[in-house]
């Protein structure tokens, strides 16, 4: 599991990364000092920082955030609760999985994007357009996730089960859904990040907020200060969603699934 | 075989085949079991062990011939066979579902982790257990609750030899506090002579019953004493494993079956 090598190895100092980063930006500063690029290309850090704190001031930046955190939560929240069961259930009957899985895997193959025009003119501009891309980039690929792993269950677990008189709703609730928990949360993590991508693409083409629009209305105002602003606030989001989701893996009941 | 009065039979099987498709796993095989017996069952691996296994918990059916069974039936797996999920007493619980009772729940649940020696680990995960109290836990499970008859498949073989030989005390000191009907598959001749009551031998696929020996000994044995090592002597043998002309003692006494 790729996303297991981002636990810290024991030992590790903490000032590492941070070091690294402020010798990027004096590494930024120098080529900055140094002319090469006009300013308008390559904007200076001291000119982002009095961005930021523009943006800050002015609470635009929050209300792009916030625009763009609820269009992710929305879409994201209706492709878990609707693609999870959804897998469990293709999971346990192989007709219906047999039937559907290449659909769900033509989809899930279908960049997001190419929904762009429909989603324009289907649901014009604003939320909606970017809830339903989103929704489209995490649906299948969780769906697949919980499909998959359900038909992986070792077989063992399905005779215990039974032996002791588990069955029906009981068994999905309490071995089929316990039983995929850890590979669900995978695909949670790496589902979220798409979706974090996503929302920022749909909101260039159908927002009149949200941080991808700030993006490219900073742009279109040749403010590229504000530019690398939105980039750098886009990117710490990602990655404080990546560290939340992550946190799940830290239940002591899905613990097993990551300790094998 | 002896007569005796059939209410003491609690497991019964006669003339039991099972074919998949083309392929006899097993022919004919016939056996019957008295309450709280300890039988051993070995024979080359593919004989039909855990088929004859899934088919007496019902899990799977016989092409021919009937089982009759008297009590509950509980299986213990060869390893995994606790959910990763649980703690090792929310497992224990899954055998005491059906005792409506929440304190009775708690109270024979303390009992049972206090029997196997690990009052301490109700909340410790499968994972952070070893693989011999895991097998531990598993015991206490199919020892909860009403169950009569214990079907256990290789439930040793993960272990390591050690481990395994302490696990035979432990499953010999369980069983004196909980009598059972126990039907032990095992590819450890050593193991089904230091444990059962009765070792039959399986021959090769088609699996037929070629021997059933009787060891008349209590448990615990030592695996040292002679008629424990002239019972693994007799197995061997029957197995084409050692030769027959070793010296014979009297006490373990090979009875020759009709198929
Ligand atoms: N579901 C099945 N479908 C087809 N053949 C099967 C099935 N289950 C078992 N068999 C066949 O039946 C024979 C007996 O299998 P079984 O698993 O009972 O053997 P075993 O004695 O338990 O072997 P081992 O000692 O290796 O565990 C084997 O040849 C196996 O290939
Ligand atoms: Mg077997």
């Amino acid at each position: 599991m790729g996303l297991m090598s981002q636990v810290p190895v024991r030992g590790t100092p903490r000032f590492l990364p941070i070091s690294l980063a402020l010798v990027a930006v004096l590494v930024w500063a120098a080529v900055v000092a140094l002319g090469v690029f006009p300013e308008s290309l390559f904007p200076s850090p001291r000119a982002v920082a009095r961005g930021m704190v523009e943006e800050l001031r002015s609470g635009r930046l929050l209300n792009d955030a916030v625009a763009s955190l609820f269009r992710v939560g929305t879409g994201f929240a209706l492709a878990v609760v609707l693609g999870i069961p959804l897998g469990l259930w293709l999971g346990h009957r192989a007709y219906a999985r047999a039937a559907m899985t290449p659909a769900i895997n033509f989809f899930r193959n279908l960049s997001p994007l190419a929904w762009m025009p429909f989603a324009v003119l289907w649901f014009g501009i604003g939320d909606v357009p970017a809830i339903f891309l989103i929704f489209m980039a995490s649906f299948f690929p969780l769906a697949l996730a919980a499909t998959l792993a359900v038909a992986s269950i070792p077989s063992v677990y399905f005779r215990v089960a039974s032996d002791h008189g588990i069955g029906g709703w009981e068994l999905v609730a309490r071995v089929s859904f316990p039983a995929i928990l850890p590979e669900v949360i995978t695909a949670l993590r790496v589902t979220a990040g798409v979706a974090w991508v996503v929302v920022v693409a749909a909101e260039m083409v159908a927002g009149r907020d949200g941080l991808g629009f700030a993006v490219l209305d900073a742009r279109n105002g040749l403010r590229t200060d504000l530019v690398v602003v939105e980039m750098i606030v886009i990117g710490a989001i990602g990655v404080i969603i990546d560290r939340l989701l992550a946190g799940l893996t830290r239940l002591p009941s899905v613990r097993w699934g990551y300790e094998r | 075989m002896s007569g005796g009065d059939t209410n003491d039979k609690v497991l019964v099987v006669s003339g039991l085949s099972r074919h998949f498709g083309s392929l006899e796993a097993l022919r004919a095989v016939d056996l019957q079991v008295r309450r709280h017996e300890f039988v051993a069952i070995v024979g080359p691996s593919g004989c039909g062990k855990t088929t004859l296994l899934n088919i007496l918990s019902g899990y799977e059916r016989a092409t021919t011939g009937s089982v009759t069974r008297q009590g509950r039936v509980r299986m213990v797996y060869q390893k995994d066979g606790l959910f990763p999920w649980l703690t090792a007493g929310e497992n224990v619980l899954l055998g005491l579902r059906d005792v409506p009772d929440t304190m009775e729940r708690r109270r024979r649940l303390d009992d049972l982790l206090g029997l196997i020696g690990l009052p301490r680990f109700a909340d410790h995960y499968p994972h952070q257990l070893s693989g011999g109290m895991r097998q531990l836990v598993e015991l206490a499970r199919a020892l909860a609750g009403e169950s009569e008859i214990l079907l256990m498949d290789e439930p040793f073989s993960s272990l390591d030899y050690i481990a395994r030989l302490r696990m035979r005390q432990e499953l010999a000191r369980l069983l004196a506090e909980r009598p059972r009907t126990v039907l032990f598959v095992t590819h450890d001749i050593e193991e089904a002579a230091q444990l059962a009551d009765r070792v039959v031998v399986l021959t090769e696929r088609p699996g037929r019953v070629c021997r059933a020996l009787q060891v008349e000994l209590p448990r615990p044995r030592s695996l040292t004493h002679p008629l424990v090592v002239e019972a693994i002597h007799t197995v061997l043998a029957e197995m084409g494993l050692e030769s027959n002309s070793s010296p014979r003692r009297n006490g373990a006494s090979g009875n020759r079956q009709k198929a």
